[in-house]
């Protein structure tokens, strides 16, 4: 194999700090793959088994869609709940298609053992310098923290703007910026620049606006396609959208033991992957008597299904009304409309009744 | 002249339309097949609503639709207002039953459950992924038996011992049923099964987790079931209300919302007789392949949907 081009399936917008973590410290090439589409989700059905979950298969069908573009190692994360065994099927399904492809799958490594992590990324170049690594690490991980706080501000703003499309013509230039960042204080400034050109953004936003909290399990929540954009539906609709779940606060951060403070009235042990993240949001979202909570999922995500319950006990305890959506490879949005109008109805009207 | 408003509501079996007058009291009221073709059914329900009212005395100013093919109808009656079934359903349960807390909706495709608290809407569900035990499962069912979907919840009361049916899903249920048939159940025992089982598949799913408190209203086409309301009493253990009107709720509510709108155009019975076309064309700009949805009125585009990006946008020329 001459030259490495190594990619991994697109999360929201990360593939910018993952290419330069590609590139620049492991110097391989990175294939970004094409934007997640109804193709992606064909090909990736196509070739899953049927029951599995459905980020299994947008997550295939996006590294077919990069071995097309000549990707020829493909990268795997690892997880507490089925995501555990998808390197592994992956690479099965992509071997008995005929696809002659390295897999790298990073089930094995622990957090808490660094170097299980550095023998992953020798798999992906053995010649990798750690030096490099460690210098363009933390411009990588800052970088997850730029966007997700831009992308937070975005969130709970881009319903008020007075021009439509402000935000988000503002937000592919902000990320077109960043792929050209490569030193820390180009990222800087370009942060501080955005920041400002964001806050500068006209808003009509009322006193006290509409706030939505979304929870729910990692990749529908944070890959817009698989979840209809029901962040930017609800925005449409004049609503704060508040979404705590993103890379920085769940894996850069990790709260995990003030979680478990948080909800110990409501979960005694942990059901695994973003459950007790969903159960602390919601409950967060309850007592700051925000006006709902939207969970999303997809279809026969344990340990999400075992969370809801206990939002249900939630919801009757703070009065909070919460609105279950369950997405597989369903691609018409009818019926998530009809649920989503009703829902903004139904917390509109009680607003008002409260407000008597 | 008074003014009047019209409330429609495009199910896919069926469409509703009613006419209300100010003070919400339904001057008009039609009921009928939507037959796959929701722009012919509602030309029919216009023709047939405008040959119930004196149009010298009330004019209609306002238009509402709702259900599943609402955007489409919506476009074409020039409507006011085009809003869900969800919120349609509990203004009009709303506007008969001020008291209500819980209402029970099973449709043709779909079923839904609304809770309410001092008047308004605080939790609802509606059925997910899958259409079992609905209206059309039960059509299914009855044809199987040899018998007409109307006359089930008459067949239902008279068995003294319903079987058991499967009811987690319509595919377990129908094998169930040929099962229990086969082996020699009688029919309206497997019939009154059918109809338990089609609570119980309710409650478990779209009322999972939901606090059902009376007065519970009943609603849909499967209401008309004495069966299925049967079955609901026996389960829930209080009395369930099926109102004589109740397939005409979600058309009475959007017919309220269109008037507390405030938008008001006079509405023309004439687009009875005008020719709506409507395309869908596939967009190839990108991989997603959008099917758009376009709607042309003699020829001339009037409105067009179903693009997920502004690629595919289709601007229609607003005459000045």
């Amino acid at each position: 194999m001459s030259r490495y081009k190594v990619s991994f399936p697109h999360l929201g917008n990360y593939y910018i700090p993952l290419e330069i973590l590609f590139t620049e410290g492991l110097e391989v090439d990175y294939i970004i793959p094409p934007s997640v589409t109804k193709r992606t989700l064909e090909l990736g059905t196509r070739y899953s088994p049927d029951a599995v979950c459905a980020p299994f298969k947008y997550t295939l069908g996006n590294f077919i869609e990069t071995l097309e573009l000549g990707a020829n190692t493909l990268v795997q994360a690892g997880g507490v709940c089925r995501l555990g065994y998808y390197g592994e099927l992956d690479e099965q399904i992509l071997r008995d298609l005929g696809y002659d492809v390295k897999f790298v799958n990073f089930a094995k490594t622990r957090i808490s053992k660094p170097s299980t992590f550095y023998d992953k990324f020798k798999e992906i170049n053995p010649n990798l310098s750690l030096n490099r690594i460690a210098k363009i690490l933390p411009l990588v991980l800052k970088m997850v923290e730029y966007i997700d706080e831009i992308e937070d501000y975005v969130r709970k703003n881009i319903g008020f703007e007075v021009e439509k499309g402000s935000f988000d013509s503002l937000h592919e230039e902000f990320l077109e910026s960043l792929e050209k960042v490569r030193t820390k204080p180009e990222l800087n400034n370009t942060y501080q620049k955005y920041l400002n050109l964001f806050k500068g953004i006209k808003l009509k936003k009322p006193k006290r606006p509409l706030m939505v909290g979304i929870v729910g399990e990692y990749y529908t929540i944070m890959e817009p396609f698989s979840n209809h954009y029901i962040e930017k539906e609800l925005a449409q609709k004049g609503i704060v959208v508040d979404r705590w779940m993103n890379v920085s606060n769940s894996l850069l951060h990790r709260p995990v033991k003030k979680v478990r403070e948080h909800i110990k009235n409501y979960a005694k042990y942990d059901m695994g992957a973003t459950s007790m993240y969903t159960i602390d949001k919601t409950l967060e979202f309850a007592k700051k008597k925000y006006d709902g909570v939207i969970h999303v999922k997809s279809s026969g995500c344990t340990p999400e299904i075992d969370a809801m319950p206990v939002l249900q006990n939630i919801s009757s305890d703070h009065k909070i009304p919460i609105l279950y959506f369950s997405f597989d490879t369903q691609t018409s949005d009818t019926g998530i409309q009809t649920r989503l109008e009703a829902f903004y109805d139904m917390i509109i009207m009680r607003k008002e009744k409260d407000n008597e | 002249m008074s003014k009047a408003y019209l409330g429609i509501d495009i199910g896919s079996i069926s469409t509703k339309g009613v006419i209300i007058d100010g003070k919400n009291e339904i001057i008009a009221k039609e009921y009928l097949w939507t037959e796959g073709n929701p722009v012919y059914a509602v030309k029919r329900l216009i023709k047939l609503l405008e040959s119930q009212i004196d149009t010298d005395k009330h004019k209609v100013v306002s238009v509402g639709t709702t259900g599943s093919a609402r955007k489409l109808i919506g476009v074409i009656t020039d409507a006011s207002v085009v809003k869900n079934e969800i919120t349609a359903h509990a203004i009009g349960t709303l506007s008969i039953y001020p008291n209500v807390r819980t209402i029970f909706e099973i449709g043709g495709q779909d079923s839904k459950i609304i809770l309410i608290e001092n008047g308004v809407v605080v939790d609802y569900a509606m059925n997910s992924l899958c259409a079992a035990g609905t209206g059309a499962f039960l059509s299914s069912q009855a044809h199987r038996l040899g018998v007409e979907v109307e006359d089930f919840g008459k067949i239902a009361l008279t068995s003294k011992k319903p079987t058991q049916i499967a009811a987690r899903c319509t595919v377990f249920a129908e094998s169930d049923l040929v099962h229990k048939a086969q082996i020699g159940h009688k029919k309206e025992d497997i019939i009154a099964g059918l109809c338990q089982a089609v609570v119980s598949n309710y409650l478990n799913n779209v009322g999972k987790g939901k606090k059902i408190i009376s007065p519970v209203i009943f609603q849909g086409g499967v209401s008309k079931n004495q069966g299925v309301k049967k079955a609901f009493e026996d389960t829930i253990g209080h009395e369930v209300i099926v109102d004589p009107d109740g397939h005409l709720t979600g058309a009475l509510g959007v017919a309220i919302i269109a008037k507390k709108s405030g938008i008001e155009r006079d509405f023309d019975f004439n687009i009875a007789d005008i020719d709506f076309i409507t395309k869908g064309v596939e967009c190839s700009k990108c991989s997603n392949n959008c099917e758009i949805i376009c709607v042309y009125k003699e020829d001339e585009l009037i409105d067009a949907w179903g693009n997920k990006c502004d690629k595919g946008a289709i601007r229609i020329h607003v005459k000045a």
